[in-house]
């Protein structure tokens, strides 16, 4: 008889559903249209965040300085345009940073051979500080006139729809397409599999690896456009939050091991979707900020430790290069 | 008539007298004997300044605002800044107390970290200021908003928009261990206490983080769209609390207060556009002009340091859509930096 097993994405996704419908029939205005499409909004941000990191952890890295990708270059747009410069050339510029940024992650980690954890850490702070010793006059880059229409990237709606959920799928698509349809991604799942074994087999993982950062920045640096379009400004020191660990959250729970080789956007759609959701049905009932952290915690632990007893670990899969 | 004619006489010969003999005593010159020692008193000082963290309107605005009142008369302006992070601030503060600079100007991150600290600084003789954000520990000066007084005012101009609607309100809380919200909250509460027909349907802490302040009040004003109004407690965070009130179609119904610095882009634009309607202004240069004053005033008194101590609270100036196009109800970062 075939022992039944549940993989982490399937438990994170019956606690999803668990507390879903318990709120759909506790908590009044949850289940309404609107509020789903709100709800969807307020992690569109992290979710696409999600998508870089989940392209780094498959290929079996971590990116810690995402944040920087996401708050330095378009913090940049944002001051570019108010200090009278054209939306396009400011957008063109941050492009190339975010590439060069991402390009020399890359290249720390794959030439390098700097462990990905410290290089993206030490980038990360590189990245944050020259935005704030050379780029921005402010911590909070301001709106300005110059931005107009740019903003639709993410406020209202298309087609009904919030764009910032608009960009998140899109994003999703895009994603998905690159791991799924294209050698690159093949490539990316065979070195987080055995990276080793791939070099072997004649993957050019080297380059691959540096695509994979410079990809990751580019998304980021998207996700905070969309952010910055949202709130009408770009608070730069969003760097100082915990942003980070719920990325890293969004991903690992969505069931994306950090040993690499695994999952996809389907994971980090579902991951998205449990933050989401227990975010939108903690502010619903009006739960303290304490209150909101200690209900996260607990619930996350619920499921990371569900996974350690269903998938207890062996010796094959303790010698992936857990972090 | 020859009485009137003599006194007319004498007067007249007096006023020329007066004419001759005024100059004369202007040119010896008086000495005054206060500047000197005020001088000396300031020469070669340190004043050292420890903000929660600078690149935001608010501490650099008091960082220009100091520099230029106190360095032409030869005091070290000191800078450290501990970027949001409240053990660096710690860290700064105790090695700035073996420093011994001769005045700390001090932001708290919240009313406990450097308490012990800053009273350890007084009894080194070390005079300290706080400013805006206080702590349990009262030093020779508090030069700051009183946040009570701003949580009222923000409160009552809620509850008054809010007549003959529905009286639903929301509270944006800043973070909740800083002294400015908690004192806020307290402001909000007094006003709540005598209107018990308002409804608070979210009470919630955005953290200073106007991504998280948005994504709250989103939620807020889908289970509520008649809400009446929001009480927000820092305009830097609120950007994101009226990006949402925009995004709902909700401005202009939603009635946003506010307060923050007076900095032009995150003040009056933003109540020109209708994103805020009541920004309460703590003038930021007013503050580091007063906080100048004191500095000057305890260097020159001589008094020792922790035997004065006193506050001196911000008159608020309230940011509407009338005054909001005048040159004075703001300030400019840009203006004040040169």
């Amino acid at each position: 008889m075939k022992r039944f097993r549940f993989s982490q994405q399937e438990i994170v996704f019956a606690v999803f559903a668990v507390l879903f419908l318990a709120f759909s029939i506790f908590l009044r205005g949850f289940l309404t249209p609107e509020n789903m499409l709100t709800l969807l909004q307020n992690v569109a941000v992290l979710g696409i965040l999600g998508l870089a990191m989940a392209i780094v952890v498959i290929g079996r890295g971590i990116d810690i300085s995402l944040i920087a990708a996401l708050a330095v270059p378009p913090g940049l747009v944002l001051q570019m345009v108010q200090d009278g410069h054209s939306l396009t050339a400011s957008l063109l510029t941050a492009v190339l940073l975010t590439i060069a940024f991402g390009l020399i992650n890359g290249w720390l980690i794959a030439y390098a051979e700097v462990p990905s954890l410290f290089a993206t850490l030490a980038t990360g702070l590189l990245l944050a500080g020259l935005g704030q010793a050379a780029l921005f006059q402010l911590d909070v880059v301001q709106w300005s006139d110059g931005m107009a229409g740019f903003e639709r990237l993410g406020q209202g709606t298309m087609l009904g729809i919030p764009s910032s959920i608009v960009m998140f799928a899109i994003a999703c698509i895009v994603v998905a397409f690159l791991l799924r349809r294209t050698r690159w991604g093949a490539y990316i799942y065979a070195i987080g599999d055995n990276p080793y074994a791939a070099r072997v087999t004649g993957i050019p993982s080297r380059p691959i690896i540096v695509l994979q950062y410079a990809v990751a920045a580019l998304i980021g640096c998207f996700a905070g456009l969309v952010m910055a379009a949202s709130v009408n400004s770009m608070p730069t020191r969003i760097f100082n939050s915990t942003l980070i660990y719920d990325v890293i959250l969004v991903v690992v729970l969505g069931g994306i091991g950090l040993s690499g080789g695994r999952g996809g956007v389907l994971n980090v759609i579902i991951g998205t979707l449990l933050i989401g959701t227990m975010l939108n049905g903690m502010t619903i009932m009006d739960i303290s900020y304490a209150g909101q952290n200690l209900i996260k915690g607990v619930v996350l632990l619920l499921a990371v430790i569900t996974d350690s007893f269903l998938n207890p670990r062996n010796e094959e899969t303790a010698q992936q290069g857990d972090i | 008539m020859k009485r009137v004619i003599r006194t007319a006489k004498i007067l007249v010969a007096t006023l020329g007298l007066a004419a001759i003999a005024g100059p004369a005593l202007a040119q010896k010159g008086l000495d005054e004997p206060f500047q000197k020692p005020f001088k000396e008193a300031l020469a070669g000082k340190t004043v050292a300044y420890v903000p929660v963290a600078m690149n935001f309107d608010l501490t650099e605005g008091w960082y220009a605002g100091l520099k230029k009142e106190l360095e032409p008369f030869g005091v070290k302006f000191e800078i450290r800044d501990p970027n949001w992070n409240t053990n660096a601030g710690a860290q700064a503060v105790t090695s700035l107390i073996s420093e011994k600079p001769a005045v700390m100007v001090i932001h708290n991150p919240d009313v406990q970290t450097y308490a012990k600290l800053l009273q350890r600084a007084e009894n080194e003789g070390i005079y300290v200021i706080q400013i805006n954000m206080g702590s349990a520990y009262r030093s020779s000066a508090f030069v700051g908003a009183n946040w009570i007084e701003i949580g009222e005012k923000d409160t009552e101009a809620v509850v008054k928009a809010c007549q003959g609607k529905s009286n639903k309100i929301a509270i944006v809380q800043g973070a909740l261990s800083a002294a400015a919200s908690a004192y806020t909250l307290k402001g909000v509460e007094n006003v709540l206490a005598k209107h018990p027909e308002i409804k608070v349907v979210s009470s919630q802490a955005a953290d200073w983080d106007a991504a998280k302040a948005k994504a709250i009040t989103q939620t807020v004003l889908k289970q509520n769209p008649d809400l009446c109004g929001i009480v927000g407690f820092w305009d830097g965070m609120d950007i994101g609390t009226a990006a949402a009130v925009k995004e709902a179609g909700l401005t202009g119904k939603v009635f946003v207060a506010t307060s923050g610095g007076g900095e032009r882009k995150g003040a009056c634009e933003l109540v020109k556009s209708g994103a805020f309607d009541l920004n309460l202004s703590y003038d930021v240069p007013t503050q580091a002009a007063q906080m100048a004053g004191t500095i000057k005033w305890l260097l020159s008194s001589g008094a020792k340091a922790g035997s004065v101590k006193g506050s001196e609270y911000t008159t608020l100036i309230p940011i509407t859509k009338e005054n909001a196009d005048s040159q004075t109800a703001c300030w400019n970062l840009s203006d004040l930096k040169k």
